[in-house]
């Protein structure tokens, strides 16, 4: 059954080559004597250089779905390949090697560490990565010019507006260049000019190539993508390109 | 993650938290400077004691009344049996019973009051013989000891010490004045140069006179010999005056080494004994400082634990940018060590400061070793990982998720 249904979903697959791929993904946690069925078989891919929202309310499961895809957490049953490679079975261990080369996180909480300037929070990956400091500084330098922030590069998150944190966040998720940008809900905490901003970057960052997955529950934000998958009760409910959309 | 790096992250950290990690130290600190204080401060008494009993003479025997036995029991003890004689001090001075006995000062010891100069001084009156000064090593600065012509004579002549010199005189020399004692008149013929103290008494505090003189006129009858002092030819002699010190005693007594009534006592075994009771100290106090340490060591574990439940956001992110458990398990465990061996640092360095200014304020000796303020950087090095353990393994455990999650 695993089989087949990946084979369907690799002839779903359009256009650019896939570079995610779940496939019958279901994660069910236990707590005690309660069980919860947080997914229930997802089967998805996502292209190259794609720009995806995924949309769903709270307690849709698609926080347990971007866990997934960002390996901080693996599937209980199903498969997932990141860039061809099954990380559903890795350990710990390796789960976070995959996650400091191939994922950039940018959180709703933006997730800085307060002590470190701007640059200091850019470079932290490289650090996992175990980069030499001054390339680290380059490199950090280089992330933060490119989300506008090459002013700010020795303040600390303290010093630096809601919409500028976020910014640096993007910077640390572009460091390691990654295969793919993770969003989860990243204008959560923004006013309107800010997620505008943000939402702008994110575009930018597609149309340089990018594969980015946007976690939403705001339609408009999810508007930006090009392609909205809907996540309901631990399924895919709806899964759109829009028309027009700029996937190259 | 190279060390370089985990150590950078680390000393970040505790930097960030200036205070915490400020107060966490002073537990260590405290804790190391109390060690190394006591135990400097008792080797240094210790040190002191034994100098002082190497300054009593270096090839020094004393036969003491009185005996250990074998099983451990005590058989009299020293004053409470009288079975020293002159003619014990008379074999024992005899070149061809102990060849290897170079002098030989029989002593007997009286408490009584001086009169002199219109001043009243209780001190200890010592009589003995002319090898007095030979065999315990001190020397007349002023004036003389008396002769052996003064000691058959039975003399009125007197040697004191500089204490009761200044006790009596005051700044004026004692030499040629007249000091009374039990109604005897004795003329002051020489001081004695300063010894200090040692755990036989104040070795500046006494007067001594010909035994000649000490048994007509400042004793009740016949005095007793409460030891005799015996000097070895030298150093390397010693063990064989002690043998034959022992032999002749027991020859001259008729007792085997089971019954002995007498105790030939070496310095070495002095030295044992007086500094045995500073050691005892040093210890229980080091076990208290200890302690202490012990303490600080907790407080490290407390402000770690505290640190890991504070920073699980921290951690939960440092994972999610690809830190393993292993790193994040190396990071605190460094920080705890970094935490151990700032405040150790710290501490060896009061030590240091205490050692150096306590015996200016206690008049205490206190002996600082290289190989103790090691040993406490060591120490404070194993009390912070320790500490750190079981919070930096609790940290690695974390799942990411949790850790980002938690509000």
């Amino acid at each position: 059954m695993t089989l087949s249904t990946f084979g369907t979903s690799r002839a779903e697959a359009v256009g650019a080559p896939a570079i995610l791929e779940l496939v019958d993904v279901g994660k069910t946690y236990r707590t005690g004597a309660l069980t919860v069925e947080a997914l229930r078989g997802v089967t998805l891919s996502v292209g190259d250089g794609d720009y995806v929202a995924i949309m769903g309310p709270s307690g849709s499961g698609k926080s347990t779905l971007m866990h997934i895809l960002s390996c901080l957490d693996v599937p209980t049953t199903g498969r997932y390949s990141l860039a061809g490679e099954d990380v559903s079975g890795l350990a710990e261990r390796q789960l976070a090697e995959i996650r400091n080369r191939r994922i950039g996180f940018v959180f709703q909480q933006f997730n800085l560490l307060a002590s470190m300037s701007a640059w200091r929070n850019v470079e932290l990956p490289l650090v996992y990565a175990g980069v030499s400091r001054p390339e680290r500084r380059a490199r950090a330098l280089e992330a933060l010019g490119r989300v506008g922030l090459a002013e700010r590069v020795d303040h600390r998150p303290g010093e630096l507006s809601g919409g500028q944190q976020q910014r640096v966040s993007i910077a640390r998720a572009l460091v390691t260049d990654p295969t793919l940008i993770l969003a989860d809900e990243p204008t959560g905490n923004l006013d309107s000019v800010s997620t505008a901003e943000v939402l702008a970057l994110f575009r930018d960052l597609h149309e340089q190539g990018r594969t980015v997955v946007l976690i939403t529950h705001e339609a408009e934000v999810a508007a930006e993508a090009d392609r909205t998958i809907r996540v309901l009760d631990g399924r895919v409910v709806g899964d759109d390109a829009r028309a027009g959309g700029r996937t190259p | 993650m190279t060390w370089l790096e985990t150590v950078r992250t680390a000393f970040d950290a505790i930097r960030s938290r200036r205070m915490r990690s400020a107060l966490t130290m002073l537990g260590i600190l405290i804790g190391i400077a109390a060690v190394m204080l006591t135990v400097g401060l008792g080797q240094g008494a210790q040190a002191q004691v034994a100098s002082q009993i190497n300054a009593l003479g270096s090839n020094l025997l004393i036969v003491t009344p009185g005996s250990a036995t074998a099983v451990g029991g005590i058989r009299g003890g020293r004053g409470s049996a009288t079975t020293l004689t002159a003619s014990d001090a008379a074999v024992l001075a005899d070149a061809r019973v102990a060849p290897d006995i170079a002098a030989v000062a029989p002593v007997s010891t009286s408490s009584q009051s001086v009169v002199a100069n219109g001043q009243n001084w209780t001190t200890s009156i010592v009589g003995t013989t002319p090898q007095w000064p030979v065999v315990r090593a001190r020397s007349t600065p002023t004036g003389r000891f008396f002769t052996a012509a003064e000691l058959s004579a039975g003399a009125p002549v007197a040697v004191i010490g500089s204490t009761t010199a200044e006790q009596l005189f005051g700044l004026r020399s004692p030499v040629g004045q007249t000091v009374s004692i039990g109604g005897a008149q004795l003329t002051v013929i020489g001081e004695l140069n300063p010894a200090g103290s040692t755990v036989g008494g104040d070795q500046d505090d006494q007067v001594v006179v010909p035994a000649t003189t000490f048994a007509a006129d400042l004793s009740a009858g016949t005095p007793s010999i409460s030891s005799i002092y015996l000097e070895a030819v030298n150093q390397q002699d010693l063990s064989a005056a002690y043998q034959e010190a022992t032999n002749a005693m027991l020859t001259a007594h008729g007792v085997t080494t089971a019954t002995a009534d007498f105790q030939v006592g070496s310095q070495a075994a002095l030295v044992q004994t007086a500094t045995s009771t500073a050691r005892t100290l040093t210890v229980l106090l080091a076990g208290i400082a200890a302690i202490s340490l012990l303490v600080g060591g907790i407080g490290v574990m407390n402000i770690m634990l505290v640190s890991v439940t504070e920073r699980i956001r921290e951690i939960g992110l440092r994972k999610a940018l690809g830190a393993t458990p292993r790193v994040i398990l190396r990071q605190f465990l460094t920080e705890a060590s970094l935490l151990g061996l700032a405040g150790g640092m710290l501490g060896v360095g009061l030590g240091v400061i205490g050692a150096l200014t306590l015996p200016q304020v206690l008049e205490q000796p206190v002996t600082l070793s290289a190989t103790a303020a090691l040993g406490a950087l060591a120490v404070s090095l194993v009390i912070g990982i320790a500490a750190g353990v079981y919070p930096a393994g609790r940290a690695a455990r974390l799942a990411p998720i949790d850790a980002l999650r938690s509000e």
